[in-house]
């Protein structure tokens, strides 16, 4: 049921690296991002936190 | 420490809180309008401007751009102001934000219903206003981290990140989306032809939804809740996973909206694996509201903003599920092209958006004037209306999006298609009914909204300027504990930016990259070749008329569809549509290969009144296509900006395409005849009849038969 174009497109070398290339961005990102939030200090967190509240 | 004395500017919040209000009842009633004409063809009132094609979009931009839109402003100058601890960067690019947008929404709402748009939807204004909108963004950039930089606050709450998220995102999406060879001083086509069209424009489409309806209200949700409910969000840690995982995952999930289409396979997966993994940022978000309220729901039961919010947050969880599961392909062979998305979308606009801005209003207005609200009983009143209202709204339109796909798919026992496509329209009608009665219900609530606001003015004094105090930010920032490396970003607005930027831009390069490299390898199919002058000019009136609203152009490769519409779409054949006209939505059959479907006479007597050739058509009537003489005057330059974009017409041809012109409507003119219709050659409708007669029929000279489907 392909079309033709599909074909075209799946042989091109390379075209699968782009579907790669953003998961392991995204998996980094996201690693990165959870351990700092992880291991954010937790005075600071507490005092962010509160920011909306003191205005 | 020394403590600063200022005032926060109250005056713009209170001026983008009355355009929201203003805005919101203006687009609901475009939308009510709409809903009524799609069960009451009469409703169109045969006038170009009053009829659904031009209504249509000024309902999705005045309630988008104009109500929304004016929310995100009411509430980030009021949330950004307190955050930073400053007032706004300048009090006169203020005034030139909020009034250049109000005339950006003037202006598009005069261009609109006159019929200028650049037909994408969401995307629909044209090139003065795409410029203009450009620029007041910039005013509002400028605002904001002017606002940032000279704040009194060292660290940038997760609320401003978001709304740093928003202005970047926006910037690209608009202007990407935007570009376009403008061929006179309204009109313009799109740069992108076909699938690139396509890819660049739901890319956008599903990004607006995302930073424009999502992420600014996200930020408004981690400000006004905790202040609402007067206790700070359940999980700071949880918000900034939220944010990151947010903004980096949405941006890959536009090609969920092109499922089944001629695009490339890939870049289809990689939308759907990407919207399923949006589940889990937007439910931590959604979570970190409603847990924001746990030990507190006894405020709810007496709060009306909260419950508001609550709802809201409710909605947004909902949509956001619900989301992925159309993203999925299983579910949207199913879902696509009926009234369920547009149920979907109305969960994400009446529950989340409006309730937020509904929330935040009740939460505002009393502020500003400081004093309590009129009646917190009017306000609860409103909360159970707007809820029923989203209730009688939805649940038909899932309905009717269930039955009428389930409908289109059916075959008898011989092999044929069961019910005609008009049938499936007609055996949805109650549904349609139903959805007004339910939009009604929702408006009335924000009428009464707005009665209780204005008993609020009334009663209170308005505070312009708020004093308030605060030490200078620090020149050295304080630390805590041991510094990580999301801390450097953290407190600098502009790394946060750059940063927000490059998450965003990866994913649309990648995800768009390929389809633009390739060009050369999209399968040119060699009989299908540019429209001619007249079928050009044909195409822009359907264009110009809204069509695309109504009717696809784009046959899946399904059973039914093949046997319904014929051969599926390929990618090829849409390489000199600039812009491309898909569709997203089947209120009418699809017109992919409606081209010799029908001699022209039936075209001739459907545009007059569809009802003639179809009974029970829900279709408007277009009378003034009759009268309307076209415009060849601009042939030239239409030939011209299409050569720039290249179409290859032969060189010089923009000098020779009227005499063509002429010819082929002669051509129509007397088959027309023959079918003893009179008309003039140079009406509008005979270049209308051009273009449907055209359409599809270029592959039909060597296509394979539909029986490859089995």
């Amino acid at each position: 049921m392909k079309s033709k174009f599909v074909e075209t497109l799946e042989n091109i070398t390379g075209v699968d690296i782009y579907a790669l290339i953003s998961l392991t961005l995204f998996f980094t990102i996201f690693v990165l991002v959870a351990l700092y939030a992880w291991k954010a200090d937790k005075n600071m967190i507490n005092e962010i936190r509160q920011l909306p509240l003191d205005n | 420490m020394q403590v600063e004395k200022f005032y926060y500017d109250n005056k713009s919040v209170k001026m983008f809180a009355y355009a929201t209000m203003l805005w919101g009842i203006v687009g609901m009633l475009a939308g009510l309008l709409i809903a009524v004409q799609i069960y009451l063809p009469a409703a169109n009132f045969d006038l170009p401007f009053t009829t659904f094609g031009r209504v249509r979009p000024v309902h999705t931009n005045a309630v988008i751009f104009a109500f929304v839109g004016n929310g995100i402003f009411m509430g980030v100058y009021y949330s950004l102001q307190r955050l930073c601890k400053a007032r706004m960067f300048s009090d006169v690019l203020s005034k030139i934000h909020f009034w250049g947008w109000q005339l950006i929404i003037v202006l598009a709402a005069v261009t609109l219903l006159a019929g200028y748009t650049s037909g994408k939807e969401y995307a629909e204004l044209e090139w003065p206003i795409d410029i203009l909108i450009t620029l007041i963004w910039v005013v509002f950039g400028i605002n904001m981290f002017g606002t940032l930089i000279k704040r009194r606050e060292s660290h940038i709450y997760v609320a401003i990140w978001f709304y740093i998220a928003t202005w970047v995102t926006v910037a690209m999406l608009h202007i990407v989306n935007s570009f376009e060879v403008p061929f006179s001083f309204m009109k313009s086509y799109s740069f992108y032809a076909g699938v690139q069209d396509a890819l660049v424009q739901w890319w956008y489409g599903h990004n607006a939804v995302a930073f424009f309806l999502t992420t600014p209200y996200l930020g408004v949700m981690y400000y006004f809740l905790p202040k609402a409910a007067n206790r700070p969000v359940y999980s700071y840690r949880l918000s900034i996973i939220h944010f990151w995982a947010l903004i980096f995952l949405y941006i890959w999930a536009g090609p969920h909206h092109l499922l089944y289409t001629a695009l490339p396979d890939w870049a289809q997966s990689l939308g759907t694996v990407f919207s399923i993994m949006l589940i889990a940022p937007s439910w931590g978000g959604m979570l970190n509201g409603l847990f924001t309220l746990r030990g507190a729901w006894d405020k709810v039961r007496e709060e009306p903003v909260l419950k508001f919010f609550v709802v809201a947050v409710t909605c947004y969880g909902m949509s956001t599920f619900e989301g992925p599961m159309l993203a999925l392909k299983s579910v949207n062979a199913i879902s696509h092209y009926t009234d369920w998305t547009v149920a979907h979308v109305h969960v994400g606009a009446l529950g989340w958006n409006g309730f937020m801005t509904f929330g935040m209003l009740y939460y505002l207005i009393p502020k500003l004037f400081n004093t309590p609200l009129y009646s917190k009983k009017l306000a609860t009143n409103h909360f159970w209306i707007g809820t029923i209202g989203i209730v009688l709204y939805a649940i038909p339109m899932y309905w009717a999006g269930f039955t009428q796909a389930t409908m289109w798919k059916q075959f008898t026992e011989d092999g044929t298609l069961k019910f005609q496509f008009l049938e499936t329209v007609t055996h949805i009608i109650p549904m349609y009914i139903t959805r007004s009665i339910g939009g009604a219900i929702y408006l009335s609530g924000a009428l009464l909204m707005i009665y209780n606001l204005i008993k609020t003015i009334k009663s209170g004094s308005f505070v312009g300027d708020e004093a308030a105090e605060s030490a200078p930010l620090p020149k050295v920032h304080e630390t805590h504990g041991k510094q990580y490396w999301h801390r450097w970003i953290e407190a600098r607005p502009i790394q946060m930016l750059i940063l927000s930027l490059v998450a965003v831009a990866i994913g649309g390069i990648i995800e768009m990259l390929p389809t633009f490299l390739i060009k050369s390898n999209i399968p040119t199919i060699a009989s299908v070749k540019p429209y001619t002058a007249l079928e050009l000019q044909g195409r822009d009136i359907y264009i110009r008329e809204g069509c695309y609203l109504c009717h696809s152009q784009m046959i899946r490769p399904f059973r039914d569809e093949v046997a319904r519409y014929g051969e599926y779409s390929k990618a090829g054949e849409f390489v000199y549509d600039h812009p491309f006209q898909w569709g997203s939505k089947r209120t009418g059959p699809d017109l992919a290969r409606i081209g010799g479907k029908y001699p022209d006479s039936w075209h001739y007597n459907h545009m007059w009144d569809p009802r003639s050739m179809s009974p029970g058509s829900v279709m408007p009537n277009y009378p003034w296509l009759f009268d309307n003489k076209l415009d060849t005057a601009i042939t030239p330059a239409k030939i011209r900006a299409m050569q720039t974009l290249g179409v290859p017409y032969p060189e010089g041809y923009d000098k020779k395409a009227n005499a063509d012109l002429v010819e082929q409507a002669k051509t129509i003119q007397a088959n027309l005849k023959k079918d003893k219709l009179d008309t003039p050659a140079d009406r509008e409708i005979v270049a209308l009849i051009a273009y449907l007669q055209r359409m599809g029929t270029d592959i039909k000279g060597q296509q394979k038969t539909a029986a490859a489907f089995k």
